[in-house]
Formats: C-alpha cells, sequence, structure tokens
C-alpha cells in the first residue's frame, strides 16, 4: 500500500491504537457487569475533583517521571532496566536509613532534605551498579540480573521492617514508625499536598538529561552504544564505561523517585513502598519508542489513571479492582506498539528505517571521532534489538 | 531410607511440577529462536482463568469433577498459547520487539488476572487428586519420591523425554532446532521457517498455560491476590537458561529451586538445628536464596568468569567441566527472520 495522505494516516496511527484500548477496556468493564461511563466518571472524580486529588496525581507523577526520564538513558543505551523498581527501593532504603538516624535540628530540615535526596541517589545508583557490574563485567543479562535485585532488595526490606528497624509498639509487617518531622518533606498546602521543591527537581532533572542526551558527546556515545556496540566500538567510544554511566544515571534518579515515596507520600517505610512505578516507567518510555520530550506529559496521563483507579473500589455502583488501571495502560502500550508494526509493514514502503550500515571504520576517520551526523539523522530512535544471544548470553 | 524424608522429596517433585512444566514450554519456545518473556504474567493470567472455569463448571454441575479440572486445564492452556502467538504474531508479521511486547505483556496479564480474579478470590475450586501408580509406586526409595503423585506430574515426565525425544531423535526436531540456530539455513533446506516457529511458540505458551493450572488446580489451589505464584515465571525463564536449553538439564533445574524453597521454608517454620542445637538469625532472609541461586546459577552458565577460572585447570578436565557448566542459547534467538 503505498502512502497517500501522510498527516490523515499519522492522525490515524496515532488515534487507533487509543481507542482500540479504550474499546477493549470498555468491553471489559461491561463483561464483569459495570458501565464504563461509571468507571470514565469515577477516575475522572478521582483525579481531578479537587486541588488535593491533583496533588495526588502530582504526587504519582513525580516519581513516574523520574524514573521514566531515567529509563531513557538506559534504554538509549540499549539496556533493559528492568532492575529500576529495585533501584527505586534502595533509594528509599536509603533515605530511610538517613531520615531515623540523621537526627538533625527543625532549623536544618533544607539540609537534611539535600542530605537525604543524595544518600537516596547513592542507594540506586548502588544496585544500578550490581546490575551493570553483573551485565558487562560478568555476563550476566540485565532483565534477570534486575528481576533478581528487586526480589533482593524488597526482602531485605521486609526484613529491616520486622526485625532492626521495627516500631517500638506492635510491631508487625506493616511499616516503620512514621520518620522524625524534620527528615519529611514539606508539603506545598493542606488544599494541594505536594512537596513543589520536587517539581522543580523533576524539571531540572528533564532539562539536564535532555541536554547531556542531545548537546553532548556522551549522548552520542550513549546512541552508539545502543544502536551498534560492536561497531561503537570500533569507533573508539568506551563501551563498557558508557553502558555502566547509563545505569548510574537511572539508578540515581530512580533512587530519588524512591526517597520521594517513603519521605512524603507514606511519611515511613514500607514493604514494596516502590509500589510498581518503575514498572510503569518502563511502560511510559515503551509507549514513546523512547524519546524524551514527551515524557512528562505521558507521565502525568498514566499517574492521572493510577490515581484515578483508588476511587473504582469505592465508588458505589463500581467496587472495581484498581488493577483495571493497569489493564489500561497495558492496553494502549501493546496497541500502540502493535499499531506502530501495522504502520511499518503494511502502510510505510520503506523497509527498514535503519540504513544499512556502512563500513565500520571509513578510512579517513580517526580512531576516537565520531561522525555526529550519521547518528543524529534518524530522529525516530528504535527499541534496543534483543539480538542472537541477547538473552543468557551477555556480549 | 526415613520415610518421612522420602515424602519430603515427593512432595518437593509435586510443588516443582508448574516450574518443570512451564520452563519446559519456554524450552520449546526458545528452541524455535523467540523470546516468551511474559512467562511471569501469562502464568498468572492462565492460572485464574483456569481456576474461574473448573469453578463456574462446579458450581454450574455441568461437568464430573475430571471434567471440570480437564475444562479448566483446556482453558488455561488456551490462554498461554494465545499470549504466545500474540509475541509470535507482533515479532514475526509485525516485526516488533520479542522483549519489549513480552514485558509488556507480563505486566499486562498479571493486571489483567487481578482484575478478572477480583471474584474468585479464597474461595476452594475443583483439585487435582493424587494417584498412585499400582506397581511402580511400591518401588523401594523412588516410589514414594516419584509414582504417589497427580496426573499433572506424571504428564510432567513424560513431557520431558517426549521434547527430548523430539529435539534429539526426530527430523522434525532437527528443524526445530534449525529454525532457531540457522533460520536462513533451514529455510534453504525447505523448512517453512515463520509457519513452524508459530507453531512451536503456541505449543510452549500452551504449556506455560498449563503450568498455570497446575498451581490453581492443586499446588497454590485457588487464587489469592497477590497472586502465589507471583516470581515464578522469571525464576521458569532463568532455569531455562541454566539448563542450556536441554530439557533433562532445564528439569533439574526445576527440582533444585523448589528443593532450595522447600529447605527454607522448612526452616521458616521448624528453625534450624544442627547437631541438636538451634541456630537463630533472620529466617526472613532466606527468601533471597531462590534469587541468589538465579543469580549465581546465571553467573556460571553464562557469565565470563567461569571461562578465566577454567583457564587455571588442567587441560584435559577444562574441556569437559566446560561442556558441563556452561551453556549457549539458540543463535538465532530473538531474531527476526526475513526473506531478502
Amino acid at each position: 500500500m503505498t502512502l497517500r495522505h501522510p498527516t490523515v494516516t499519522r492522525i490515524a496511527f496515532l488515534l487507533l491504537p487509543i481507542g482500540i484500548s479504550l474499546a477493549v477496556a470498555a468491553a471489559l468493564v461491561i463483561a464483569v457487569g459495570r458501565d464504563p461511563l461509571d468507571v470514565v466518571d469515577a477516575l475522572w472524580q478521582g483525579a481531578f475533583k479537587d486541588s488535593r486529588k491533583l496533588g495526588g496525581v502530582f504526587n504519582f507523577w513525580i516519581p513516574l517521571s523520574l524514573v521514566s526520564i531515567g529509563l531513557v538513558v538506559t534504554f538509549r543505551a540499549g539496556l533493559w532496566n528492568i532492575g529500576v523498581e529495585g533501584q527505586m527501593m534502595m533509594g528509599a532504603l536509603f533515605a530511610s536509613w538517613g531520615a531515623q538516624f540523621i537526627l538533625l535540628d527543625e532549623t536544618l530540615a533544607p539540609l537534611l532534605h539535600i542530605l537525604l535526596l543524595c544518600l537516596a541517589a547513592l542507594g540506586g545508583m548502588f544496585w544500578a551498579w550490581v546490575v551493570g557490574a553483573l551485565k558487562i563485567r560478568l555476563g550476566v543479562n540485565e532483565i534477570f540480573g534486575g528481576v533478581a535485585l528487586n526480589a533482593l532488595v524488597n526482602v531485605i526490606s521486609i526484613y529491616l521492617i520486622s526485625g532492626p528497624w521495627q516500631p517500638r509498639i506492635g510491631g508487625s509487617a506493616q511499616g516503620t514508625e512514621p520518620f522524625p518531622k524534620p527528615a519529611l518533606l514539606p508539603e506545598f498546602a493542606p488544599t494541594f499536598p505536594v512537596n513543589i521543591f520536587m517539581i522543580a527537581l523533576v524539571a531540572v532533572a528533564f532539562v539536564i538529561v535532555y541536554a547531556l542526551l542531545n548537546r553532548t558527546r556522551w549522548g552520542l556515545n550513549l546512541k552508539a552504544v545502543g544502536k551498534n556496540m560492536r561497531s561503537a566500538q570500533l569507533l573508539g567510544v568506551a563501551t563498557e564505561r558508557t553502558s555502566m554511566s547509563a545505569f548510574l544515571v537511572c539508578g540515581a534518579l530512580a533512587g530519588v523517585a524512591g526517597s520521594y515515596r517513603v519521605l512524603f507520600t507514606f511519611d515511613n517505610l514500607r514493604p514494596l513502598a516502590s509500589g510498581g512505578i518503575g514498572f510503569l516507567g518502563l511502560l511510559v518510555v515503551l509507549l514513546l519508542s523512547i524519546r524524551l520530550l514527551w515524557v512528562p506529559l505521558v507521565a502525568f496521563a498514566f499517574a492521572a489513571i493510577l490515581t484515578g483507579s483508588t476511587r473504582l473500589q469505592i465508588a458505589p455502583s463500581l467496587k472495581l479492582d484498581s488493577s483495571l488501571a493497569g489493564v489500561m495502560q497495558g492496553m494502549l502500550v501493546l496497541f500502540v506498539i502493535l499499531f506502530q508494526g501495522v504502520r511499518e509493514v503494511f502502510f510505510d514502503p520503506t523497509p527498514d528505517e535503519d540504513p544499512p550500515s556502512p563500513d565500520p571504520l571509513p578510512p579517513q576517520r580517526r580512531e576516537g571521532e565520531l561522525d555526529a551526523s550519521e547518528l543524529v539523522k534518524d530522529e525516530k530512535s528504535t527499541l534496543p534489538r534483543s539480538g542472537g544471544g541477547g538473552l543468557g548470553v551477555g556480549a | 531410607m526415613n520415610p518421612e524424608f522420602l515424602n519430603t522429596l515427593g512432595s518437593i517433585v509435586g510443588t516443582a511440577t508448574p516450574l518443570v512444566i512451564a520452563s519446559l514450554g519456554e524450552t520449546v519456545t526458545e528452541r524455535a529462536g523467540v523470546v516468551n518473556l511474559s512467562l511471569d504474567g501469562s502464568l498468572t493470567l492462565a492460572a485464574v482463568l483456569g481456576f474461574a472455569a473448573a469453578w463456574t463448571a462446579q458450581e454450574a454441575g455441568v461437568l464430573d469433577v475430571p471434567g471440570q479440572l480437564a475444562l479448566g486445564i483446556a482453558v488455561a492452556m488456551l490462554v498461554g498459547a494465545l499470549i504466545a502467538l500474540l509475541i509470535g504474531f507482533s515479532s514475526i508479521r509485525l516485526r516488533r520487539d520479542q522483549v519489549a511486547v513480552g514485558f509488556v505483556l507480563t505486566l499486562l496479564a498479571a493486571d489483567l488476572a487481578r482484575f478478572l480474579g477480583a471474584n474468585f478470590t479464597r474461595i476452594p475450586g475443583p483439585q487435582v487428586t493424587r494417584y498412585a501408580i499400582p506397581v511402580l509406586s511400591d518401588l523401594p526409595v523412588i516410589g514414594p519420591i516419584l509414582f504417589r503423585q497427580n496426573l499433572l506430574v506424571y504428564f510432567s515426565y513424560l513431557l520431558m523425554f517426549a521434547i527430548w525425544y523430539w529435539l534429539f531423535r526426530t527430523g522434525g526436531g532437527l528443524t526445530l532446532r534449525a529454525i532457531g540456530e540457522r533460520p536462513e539455513a533451514a529455510y534453504a533446506r525447505g523448512a517453512r521457517v515463520q509457519r513452524l516457529r508459530y507453531w512451536y511458540t503456541a505449543l510452549g505458551g500452551a504449556l506455560v498455560g498449563l503450568a498455570g493450572a497446575a498451581y490453581s488446580l492443586n499446588v497454590k489451589p485457588g487464587w489469592s491476590s497477590p497472586p502465589a505464584m507471583q516470581g515464578d515465571g522469571w525464576i521458569a525463564l532463568a532455569i531455562v537458561i541454566f539448563g542450556g536449553w536441554h530439557p533433562f538439564r532445564v528439569v533439574l533445574g526445576a527440582y533444585l529451586f523448589a528443593a532450595l524453597r522447600a529447605v527454607s521454608s522448612n526452616i521458616q517454620t521448624n528453625g534450624l538445628f544442627i547437631f541438636g542445637q538451634e541456630i537463630s538469625f533472620p529466617f526472613v532472609l532466606l527468601n533471597t536464596l531462590p534469587w541468589l541461586l538465579m543469580i549465581v546459577t546465571l553467573l556460571v552458565v553464562s557469565g565470563g568468569l567461569t571461562e578465566r577460572l577454567l583457564q587455571y585447570m588442567p587441560r584435559a578436565v577444562q574441556r569437559r567441566l566446560r561442556a558441563f557448566l556452561r551453556s549457549d542459547p539458540p543463535k538465532a534467538l530473538g531474531t527476526r527472520f526475513e526473506l531478502e
């Protein structure tokens, strides 16, 4: 099929997956005997009814945006950082340690907050470093390393909560005691319970990572490593160091995201405090085919669905499980990916977006020099290919 | 031998069965060059829908108990096969990344299971019952371990031998291995690569679905949220790598994991005694063991570390030890095959 009206096709392929995933979700809701319009209403009421609810949306948006920004970096380098959930959790653990044992006066609270966020970033980086070292030095696929490390940090957190950090009275596996007041991040107003500083931090992280990816040698190196590890190596890119740096950047952002959950959302450490936000971040980035620009917006939409879904259980006409939110998000990402395929295979006359790879070392190019134009020109970034041996055997 | 000990081994074999079936199914899929990463989600969804079907039949009173179970198993296998086919289709026809689609389906299927299973939480349903095989169950030692189980367990034994026989003793198996290793060559020899990949992906997926039913109709009866089998899909995927895509080794790996888990849960309930002396430490930390084992096994079979250590061994030992420890994936695993 030829492409007759590019704009029409583009809009159609933007709306089709959204429409189909909504239709499937509606069919599911009807199948369990509820009215889809009630669901829409409940989601809307749950997310945007008043400024308190909106604050709830931002409280999911902040950590979700942070991990998604970080995941763009690892995906750019061709890495599947499924361990992001555990990196969030490790950040939460480090921050919880600081919140309980670094006791500062109320007047020094801002200093303490900066300290705690730095600790959290360190925690996330530590766990990301383990995944990275297992992958790069020891050849353990990062998907399995990440899954195992996610489970490990969850066991460690349960051990801490039911052991050394258990509350003095009524120790159970529910959570630690609330942290001392100076450690908790302050809310903007009772009617808008959000930490404004963290929203600003998300904006700063977004701008910095955007600039790093698109304006620096490091960003180019990441892309080169992600597209073709071997050619990047032949071009003189320090591939191992570049991959590791991607893990560390993502880990730091995930760690801060995790600390927000314990220092603001919950006020204490709970099992599974990361709450699946890391996995949701992977969905956000997959939905966008690793383009950073739209991450804050899509993260906001996902956060709104997530916040609204808490109302699904309460609303008397519904009493539905809140996992419907996850079903809707998953459907959306699945259909977006499938329709990209439909479009490329059936509607795009150009068979492959990657040009045939040129000779990795053209004679006139010196070692260590990277031709920027080659990498920048394809704006559409693609998912990391799981090449032969992508699973199981690392490089 | 101590009969209690034999019973414990028998129960390990029983509880390992879903892992055995799921990892054998994934072995078939990956041998054909396709990665079905969605195991953790498809197991869950198959488990809950299989249970829901069997329970509904029970409530309606339309079938006898074996019929209810058969219906549940059939539904679960269908669910597993459909998810796998979706991954196959998106990869083969739509040229999407198998890992990406598989991961999205992992999350989606798990959420769908929680959503659809909300009304089926903690209710009793039909269950697979034990059936001791007449003569074999009286054999010393292996009788109580292997032959006082249920039909799903016996099926898993047969499945292991059947897959091994198919892979290494038949022409069809040779083609299966070829489309996972060198699809171009297989195509040149007349194999219909894409069609076969669809078939084997669906077959592997159906086995994953069966494994899901083995949870909800036997090992972890019924349905609860969070699901009791959460995480097992990832372990099954790791077992396939540990097993080097060979059915016997894969099954060995599944039993190893189940044994480790049985030991750690036993210690957590009964405490740990060494020479009559009670040893005390935070037993919660024992839950890390399966995951540590997962990392260590992957490190040994696929990492560069083993290779470095092997250099210090005498030549004669080197080769055999390497063959024993290392495993390499099918060469075309996760890649697309397209005709130029």
